[in-house]
């Protein structure tokens, strides 16, 4: 799983008001190289939630990303290989996803997270 | 990449082992995902460099379509572990990169217009009540640009309604009608194989709503 699909997910249990972003536990990190895409890059820049990303990125052991950013700094290249690299090269193999709010872990499986609730988070 | 190469890729890809009727399991066949895919890219610029989204993918065809066609980002969702498992393996042999998400789409919670297509071929509603609308309705939720759909020719005027009125739509047009070859999959199927009129959708969000978790 991309810290991409990471920033837009939030924890789907019934009654939580403050379910994002979800914690990550990380029991193993895949790279994959993709192509950068510098178009697609800063098309994304305004709909991440920046402080979210660079939480994730760094918990996945990354810590390139600056704690702020804005949209004149993709104007450098250093800048977006770093956004590109958190945002689509480092995966989520296996570990969890948790609730901020109520501590829930939603289980990663080969790149696969199960957000599947059970009866009473419905 | 030309039509023709597009539906060869397709149909070299796994399918359903044992699909589970009380999901409404079909395989979406390559001759139908080509050309929806084909449609969104080539008429509408709906998929290459754009986040994808494929509701109900089973096992992935409509999302690998949309990476073989140059979509940025593709993410399938699906209740059941056995059929992404088959779309895992399928992104591997086509040498694409797929996230897969397992969850009920009905209480799916992703930030508004972070996507930019879904497209799907959900459930007709014929052994879960409404299924079809519930898939439409979070599909409309959720996308920033178009939705694309297939559901029963019958259900037509009622989709229209619906999406117009109900699921925020601004547009809601049929682009085609095809003919789903559905064939002897499940016991109850009397005969070897059978035709059902669908219509391909393309529904256009209204995005005049502020941003929100």
């Amino acid at each position: 799983m991309r810290l991409l699909t990471h920033n837009m997910l939030s924890s789907n249990i019934k009654g939580v008001t403050n379910g994002f972003p979800l914690r990550i536990e990380v029991e193993k990190v895949v790279e994959k190289e993709v192509d950068l895409n510098m178009d697609f890059l800063r098309n994304m820049f305004a709909k991440i939630e920046w402080k979210a990303l660079v939480e994730a990125s760094r918990t996945m052991g990354y810590s390139e990303l600056p704690d702020d950013a804005e949209s004149s700094m993709l104007d450098s290249d250093e800048f977006l290989r770093k956004f590109h690299h958190a945002l689509l090269e480092l995966h989520l193999e296996e570990g969890a996803l948790v609730c901020p709010e109520t501590g829930r872990k939603f289980p990663v499986n080969k790149g696969i997270p199960n957000m599947l609730l059970h009866e009473d988070e419905v | 990449m030309k039509l023709k190469q597009l539906e060869g890729l397709l149909g070299s890809l796994q399918q359903f082992e044992t699909p589970k009727i009380e999901l409404e399991q079909y395989p979406t066949g390559p001759h139908i995902a080509s050309r929806l895919l084909y449609t969104a890219e080539n008429s509408f610029g709906d998929v290459s460099d754009k986040v994808v989204a494929d509701f109900g993918c089973g096992c992935g065809t409509l999302g690998l379509a949309a990476g073989l066609l140059g979509a940025e980002h593709v993410i399938g969702f699906d209740i059941d572990a056995e059929s992404i498992e088959i779309a895992s393996l399928n992104a591997d042999e086509l040498e694409l990169d797929m996230d897969f998400i397992q969850c009920d789409i009905r209480n799916l919670r992703l930030s508004d217009r972070a996507i930019d297509t879904v497209v799907m071929n959900p459930p007709f509603g014929t052994r879960k009540k409404g299924a079809d609308m519930d898939f439409l309705s979070m599909a409309l939720k959720v996308a920033s640009g178009a939705v694309y759909s297939l559901h029963k020719t019958t259900t037509r005027d009622h989709i229209k309604r619906t999406a117009l009125r109900e699921y925020n739509a601004s547009s809601a047009e049929v682009l085609s009608e095809l003919r789903f070859d559905v064939p002897q999959l499940y016991k109850f199927h009397k005969k070897k194989e059978v035709d059902v009129a669908v219509d391909l959708w393309r529904f256009v969000p209204n995005n005049n709503r502020p941003k929100h978790l």
